[in-house]
């Protein structure tokens, strides 16, 4: 890796300067996720008094248990549900507004400014929106036939989450397409016209495969989005339910950790997060090798 | 001011590359040392070494009496203009001016006297307020050069300090520089890879070539006398032809060539010694077709095929001829003109 | 390229316009609720049209609080977010621009390990580690305090690797200048680096104050006390705090004023937020 063509000369000054962000990794970072790690193999007596070395115990319980796997599958329902509506909302957006030329800037205000609201707070506002008592949108709904219950009906529930989590990445997403779309070189797009192609046409054969890392860079950040920065979502509105079925794994990991006491468990779940966000870094830096040049 | 003395100066990089090696140069107080050669002869390195920027591996630096090899390099009192300006960009001019004053602690009043002084020599006193970017080119070399002005070092070093300017500009700065350092009398060593820069700015310069000395001398004395057949193709533009000994031997009468050293296997011949006229006493005439004429103002280049030959060789007339292409021409030299060099060694003799 | 296709940009307002409405909306919909008495909400449906007790919702909810369902006057729970919010992205901006001056000005023993030690925290969100984190800021018996908000929180590879990035590219020469000029490392970090790279500090300033205003799991772990409640987590209380149906038009009023600090940074900064955006996840 690179550094400049000539350094200071200093033997004590570099690590100085990396200590405050060294120490801080270390102990807030590296130390608990290794405590992780080694909990995980452990399990405490319910009055935590004793603790035994069970091997990978905890795991196998873990993955045979219902609610667990019944907790994968609803992420993994819940982070391709924002995914891809996040992200066709967004891609929409962003193409319209690329075609305009004055109302540019203007619009794009109007559609940034949700990325500055807490996830938890999404949630709130949609939880309120879609309230079966007085909700506007369940009025509307029952209007059209259709009987609006999250607090009973588990498919309304996954939709509602699905909304609030998505509603606030829209503007990401949206500043990334855009960025995106404004790269592709003009005078492409003036070939293929002149080639006789169809504003559609185009899109779909020019615009759509150029924006393709811009389109797989915002996959795998939306599902990092979606599976670990969505707990507040969960937390203030559904609280998992009903019926475990908005139950993701860093609300389970949580509510296992902190309401029931699961440590061993907890830890488990942890340690496989940890793999899933590794695995998900690894395709991000992999495949788009951007952020870090050597 | 001070004598700057390099004695067997080399520079090992880690992993065992060689950038400099044995070099060896004094510079007298108030000399203007111009450091002249290919991209990667390692000239910049060696002037980095003198102020401080590469650490020196082999040899003693000297500037004055100090040995300064291993000082920081604002201890070695040197001030440096570099090939991009390197200006501060977010300081107005003055601060840029100022900043390694402040650094050294020196009163207000006098920063401000310098900065001043050197801003009305350089013709930039009314920018001083204005930040780089709001500069042209001239008028950025002018701050860099005002930088190390200020500083009244014991010498400047130059990077290369006019290959970012256009043409016109590089003369033009050319000269100033020149008047200044002759006025100042500051020891400097400036690096260029331009050999009409190299001559013109030179009080003496040094040829380099993958990390070691060519020669060293005056300008006319390099011009005049290259010592290797690296500097006889570096110097002087276009550069000299290069004629094999034996198939000189053919082509001239038999003791045209007796003046010449033995072993003299390889003869240099500039483009500007030879001419259409016809060959005065004990002179030579060699035979070409012309290939391709250059008619560039006031002067020429012909492009010729001695006969025997196929390569192509350079002759530069002071007038342009009025001689067709494809045409048999005559050129006459004066022996004087054959320089002899070892194609071995690649040595003069 | 001459395009003349009137529908089809007739086409395109519409959809952006319905797509502000989806997307201004809620909001809307909080604002309106805020600003009515409570005894809107106990039957039929909310309010579209603003009404008459906006000034008092606003103040019973900054001043008094809901003493009822324990979540205290949040005022100073906005007081609370703010200083994190300051603390997380001072931190965050000083140690990044201490530890890339580090990585790119020096060459050192195990500096390549330190760079793939910061950036293993990019793999390592508190998510994921919730409860032995939750345990070492217990013993050092940093919970319910500002330090234990803000410090576990200022690791950042993010903005480490942005400025490595951007150190990169200042031109070497500016760095020999300074050394012939008399500078030494901590000088030229201080009058050189930190001010050229003053617009990359304003644009993450712009994200990370955002991202620390906006933490919600971490405060919700490490506070007990209602006196280091912040504003993001607070609401979450009231929304579920006691038996009965929240009181909306406190819950919503709340909502605008936790909301309304980091939008405003958006809409204000809205050039530094998207040159922060694109350039940190690049």
């Amino acid at each position: 890796m690179q550094t400049k063509r000539m350094t200071f000369p200093s033997s004590w000054l570099p690590y100085a300067l990396l200590a405050p962000q060294v120490i801080v990794t270390l102990i807030f970072f590296i130390w608990p996720a290794s405590q992780a790690l080694y909990q995980s193999f452990l399990r405490q007596d319910i009055f935590g008094l004793r603790t035994e070395f069970v091997w990978f115990d905890n795991f196998e319980r873990l993955l045979a248990d219902p609610l667990y796997l019944n907790s994968l599958k609803v992420t993994a329902v819940f982070s391709v549900g924002t995914t891809v509506l996040s992200m066709s909302l967004a891609l929409l957006f962003a193409v319209m507004v690329n075609r305009m030329i004055r109302s540019r800037d203007g619009y794009t205000t109007f559609l940034v400014w949700p990325y500055a609201v807490a996830p938890a707070i999404a949630g709130v506002l949609w939880w309120f929106i879609f309230n079966p008592a007085i909700g506007i949108a369940p009025y509307v709904l029952q209007g059209l036939g259709y009987d609006w219950n999250h607090r009973s009906s588990s498919t309304d529930a996954m939709l509602l989450v699905i909304i609030a989590a998505a509603w606030k990445q829209i503007s990401y997403n949206f500043l990334f397409f855009l960025a995106g779309l404004q790269s592709i070189p003009q005078s492409l797009l003036e070939a293929a016209a002149i080639d006789g192609a169809s504003r559609t046409k185009r899109f779909w054969t020019i615009v759509f495969p150029l924006l393709s890392p811009v389109t797989f860079f915002l996959m795998v950040v939306n599902v990092v989005y979606a599976m670990f920065d969505t707990f507040g979502v969960i937390h203030a509105t559904t609280e998992g339910g009903p019926a475990q079925a908005t139950n993701i794994l860093v609300y389970k990991v949580y509510r296992d950790g902190f309401v029931n006491l699961n440590l061993g468990s907890s830890a488990a779940q942890s340690v496989i997060l940890m793999a899933i966000v590794v695995v998900l870094t690894v395709i991000q830096f992999r495949f788009i090798e951007r952020r870090v040049n050597y | 001011m001070a004598s700057i003395t390099m004695d067997n100066l080399g520079k090992v990089y880690a992993g065992d590359v060689r950038a400099v090696t044995g070099v060896s140069i004094d510079i007298a107080d108030g000399e203007m040392i111009v450091l002249v050669g290919p991209s990667g002869c390692g000239k910049s390195t060696l002037l980095r070494m003198v102020a401080g920027l590469e650490t020196i591996t082999e040899g003693t630096l000297r500037i004055g009496d100090r040995v300064v090899n291993r000082l920081e390099p604002a201890e070695r009192d040197i001030a440096m203009v570099f090939q991009n300006y390197a200006l501060y960009p977010h300081m107005t001019v003055y601060n840029n001016l100022a900043y390694g004053l402040k650094n050294r602690r020196m009163a207000r009043a006098e920063i401000d006297r310098r900065v001043t002084e050197a801003a009305e020599m350089l013709q930039i006193g009314a920018f001083l307020d204005r930040k780089p970017r709001q500069l042209s080119g001239g008028q950025r070399q002018r701050v860099a050069m005002g930088r190390a002005l200020v500083r009244e070092p014991a010498a400047f070093l130059f990077d290369e300090p006019l290959s970012n300017l256009d043409a016109k500009l590089r003369v033009q700065m050319r000269v100033e520089i020149r008047q200044l350092q002759k006025r100042l009398a500051t020891t400097s060593l400036y690096v260029t890879h331009d050999q009409l820069e190299a001559l013109t700015l030179a009080d003496r310069l040094v040829v380099l070539n993958g990390g070691r000395i060519e020669q060293i001398g005056t300008p006319m004395e390099v011009y005049a006398r290259p010592a290797t057949t690296f500097v006889a193709g570096f110097i002087g533009s276009p550069a000299m032809n290069m004629l094999p000994a034996d198939w000189l031997r053919g082509v001239v009468a038999a003791d045209a060539l007796s003046h010449l050293p033995t072993g003299a296997d390889l003869i240099g011949l500039r483009p500007e010694d030879m001419s259409l006229a016809p060959a005065s006493d004990g002179g030579l005439t060699l035979e070409a077709r012309l290939m391709l004429l250059e008619p560039a103002g006031a002067e020429s280049h012909l492009h010729v095929k001695f006969d025997g030959m196929d390569e192509m060789f350079v002759v530069r007339l002071p007038h342009v001829p009025q001689v067709d292409e494809g045409s048999r021409l005559a050129f006459s030299l004066a022996r004087e003109a054959l320089h002899p060099f070892d194609a071995k060694t690649g040595l003069r003799l | 390229m001459v395009d003349n296709n009137r529908l089809g940009d007739l086409l395109a307002h519409l959809v952006l316009i319905l797509g502000v409405a989806v997307v201004v909306f809620p909001v809307y919909v909080a604002v309106i609720a805020s600003t009515h008495p409570p005894g809107t909400f106990v039957r039929g449906v909310m309010p579209l049209l603003p009404g008459p007790n906006a000034l008092e919702n606003y103040k019973t909810v900054i001043l008094e609080g809901r003493s009822r369902a324990g979540t205290p006057p949040i005022g100073g729970m906005l007081w609370n977010s703010f200083v994190m919010a300051m603390a997380i992205t001072i931190g965050k901006l000083s140690i990044s621009l201490l530890s890339a001056f580090a990585i790119v000005y020096f060459r050192f023993p195990f500096r390549i390990f330190f760079f793939w030690l910061i950036f293993l925290t990019l793999m390592l969100p508190v998510e994921v580690r919730i409860v032995p984190t939750f345990q070492v800021v217990a013993d050092l018996g940093m919970l319910n305090s500002f330090a234990g908000l803000s410090i576990p929180l200022i690791a950042s590879a993010t903005a480490t690797f942005l400025f490595r990035q951007f150190f990169m590219t200042v031109p070497e020469e500016l760095m020999e200048a300074a050394r012939v000029d008399g500078a030494g490392p901590m000088k030229f970090f201080r009058d050189i680096l930190v001010p050229l790279s003053i617009t990359n500090i304003a644009a993450l300033f712009v994200i990370m104050f955002i991202y620390g205003w906006n933490q919600y799991l971490w405060p919700l772990l490490i506070t007990t006390d209602p006196a280091y409640y912040t504003i993001v987590m607070g609401i979450q209380r009231m929304v579920t705090g006691g038996d009965s149906e929240p009181l909306w038009h406190l819950v919503m009023a709340t909502v605008v004023l936790a909301a309304l600090p980091p939008i405003l940074v958006i809409l204000f900064m809205q050039r530094l937020f998207v040159k922060g955006l694109t350039e940190t996840e690049k």
